[in-house]
């Protein structure tokens, strides 16, 4: 695998890992993602989360496999795309990757990521400097890994987003998943499409 | 007919909708992990419909609580996982002896004792069965996935009201946390049994006469059938009684009333079994870990099938007999070490090899780990 070739996904199998610590938000960002795809992509999902009884800090990750076939094991066996949040999360996590999976860092807190393939961008910065809230870098990395990879449509991925986030931040979320999706679709070295230039004329 | 919507639901939370559809209106419970949601999501959904939630001080408390609705006329439920259900034992035995009905969720973790409570593991399935003192009945049944959960929250409290007797419900960490999506049922499609309750007048009533069945009509307390409840032996009155020809009755009527309906108990699944020479029994979250391992086996050749065990007490013991039957070898895995293998050698006949896949360290069996052992076994 070279640097410059992008990895696709399987079919019909995928397997992505969500890891970071507790507080981050990983497991609402593998449970939107998990219900976009299964609810209203229609899809087979199945998600797991793990964590340390710790209630804040810890390890913590969110496994979904979506599958256009019934779902047997749950968990993760080769996963194809693993998204790190902080460096403990990527070194933990990155042993039992698929040869060629996607790997998605964040650029500021993950200084070592496993390969020189990863992908680091600027999740937490990015939603610190442009929403002024470090707290919805998740839904920004989700924005991006789904422009990334297109494993979801972006409708599905918005209506999930809105039916889960408290009361009064759907505004400020709606902005994280536009930005996100913005900075992996130009990491994917894709073209904004006609749809991208609509949602951002949305979410304005 | 309506379309049903397509939800990604948890295990704990499918717990939820199938104890409602199934007409629970009490639970009292006090939380623990992994088993917090269920309580968490009857606390928002039981009081909104004019019925009863109660956060109690402990385990032991909770189910005397829901012991107490039982026998009012409620259909009752608690969910702890295994420091709690071990808390619940003594209870468990007086739901037992006083005959009533109410279904108990066990989300069980690694253990003894606090153990590893994130973690799943499958090492309550024996005390389930022997968990409270004393020879005693018992119905216990085991998800493995999230619509297993619904299915199966509402089979228990159907057992539970037929039969008046506690049923287990036991789930794991895994099948408790894995989201899913589901359809559920309309609440109309669900089959919803109700115990049998006095159709006499109170004065008239004898609370635990019984007819052919075996199992004594409840009467709701506090409306006016008035009788006695104790965990002593009792009369058919319910007064303590230590007479010869009485005792001996009351605990033969009290095993009978379910053996004699151990076919209508059974439940299992099969996987490919027609033709398989290697058999895998498994039953909740590593039945989902023997299913892929069976797909995957058949992928290269291998001639395997599943037996999922979804009632594990009282042990489906003809299923499994007729699956073991021409095997070479039955694998079963289990994250403990061997509960439930005991069972399966008990019942084999001796012509099957019995091997067991034991693991202990809060992960799940992987499908790659049943088929290394079947190869060899092979």
């Amino acid at each position: 695998m070279t640097r410059a070739s992008r990895p696709r996904l399987p079919h019909p199998r995928v397997e992505l890992r969500l890891a970071g610590s507790g507080g981050q938000g990983l497991i609402l960002a593998g449970l939107i993602l998990a219900e976009a795809a299964g609810v209203y992509d229609g899809r087979e999902v199945a998600m797991v989360q793990s964590y340390g009884p710790e209630a804040r800090g810890g390890a913590s990750k969110a496994e979904i496999i979506l599958s256009d076939e019934p779902i047997d094991y749950p968990l993760c066996a080769n996963v194809d795309l693993f998204l790190a949040m902080n460096q403990e999360a990527s070194d933990s996590y990155c042993w039992d990757l698929k040869p060629g999976a996607w790997i998605v860092v964040d650029k500021d807190l993950v200084n070592h990521p496993p390969s020189s393939r990863a992908v680091s961008l600027a999740f937490t910065t990015v939603a610190h400097e442009k929403l002024g809230k470090r707290m919805v870098a998740n839904i920004v990395a989700l924005g991006a890994i789904s422009a990334m990879t297109g494993l979801v449509s972006k409708r599905a991925l918005e209506k999930a987003l809105l039916s889960h986030v408290p009361p009064g931040t759907a505004d400020i979320n709606r902005r994280a998943l536009a930005l996100g999706i913005k900075l992996g679709g130009a990491q994917a070295g894709k073209p904004p499409s006609a749809e991208d230039e609509e949602y951002d004329e949305e979410s304005d | 007919m309506i379309k049903r919507q397509a939800r990604l639901l948890q295990g704990n939370e499918a717990i939820v909708h199938g104890a409602l559809a199934a007409g629970c209106n009490f639970f009292a419970g006090y939380p623990i992990t992994p088993s917090s949601e269920i309580m968490e999501l009857m606390s928002r959904e039981l009081p909104v419909r004019g019925d009863v939630f109660i956060q109690m001080e402990d385990e032991i408390a909770s189910l005397g609580a829901c012991i107490g609705a039982g026998l009012a006329g409620r259909k009752a439920m608690t969910a702890t996982s295994g420091p709690g259900f071990s808390l619940m034992q003594e209870n468990f035995g007086y739901a037992c002896m006083a005959e009533t009905p109410v279904v108990v969720v066990n989300v069980m973790r690694a253990g003894p004792s606090t153990g590893m409570p994130t973690n799943v593991a499958q090492g309550d399935v024996q005390q389930a069965r022997w968990g409270t003192h004393g020879d005693h009945p018992c119905i216990a049944l085991c998800p493995s996935t999230v619509a297993e959960c619904y299915e199966l929250t509402v089979v228990a409290f159907n057992h539970a009201e037929r039969f008046r007797t506690p049923v287990v419900l036991l789930s794991d960490e895994m099948v408790a946390h894995t989201r899913e999506k589901v359809v559920l049922p309309h609440p109309e499609d669900v089959e919803v049994i109700d115990r049998r309750r006095p159709t006499v007048p109170p004065d008239w009533y004898v609370p635990y006469k019984t007819d052919g069945s075996l199992i004594p009509r409840l009467a709701d307390l506090g409306e006016g059938y008035r009788y006695h409840v104790t965990g002593l032996t009792h009369d058919e009155r319910g007064f303590p009684t230590r007479r010869l020809d009485e005792v001996q009755q009351f605990y033969t009527r009290l095993f009978a009333k379910i053996s004699r309906q151990f076919h209508y108990l059974e439940n299992v699944k099969d996987y490919y079994l027609d033709d398989c020479e290697l058999l895998i029994i498994a039953y909740g979250c590593s039945a989902r870990s023997a299913r892929a391992a069976v797909r995957l086996g058949r992928e290269r050749g291998l001639k395997v099938g599943l037996l999922q065990l979804l009632s594990l007490w009282p042990f489906p013991r003809r299923p499994v007999s007729e699956a073991l039957n021409g095997k070479i070898a039955v694998l079963v895995p289990e994250l403990n070490l061997g509960q439930l293998r005991r069972e399966v050698l008990r019942v084999n006949d001796g012509r099957t090899a019995v091997i067991g896949l034991n693991k202990l360290d809060g992960t799940m069996i992987t499908p790659e780990e049943i088929l290394t052992r079947l190869r060899v076994i092979k």
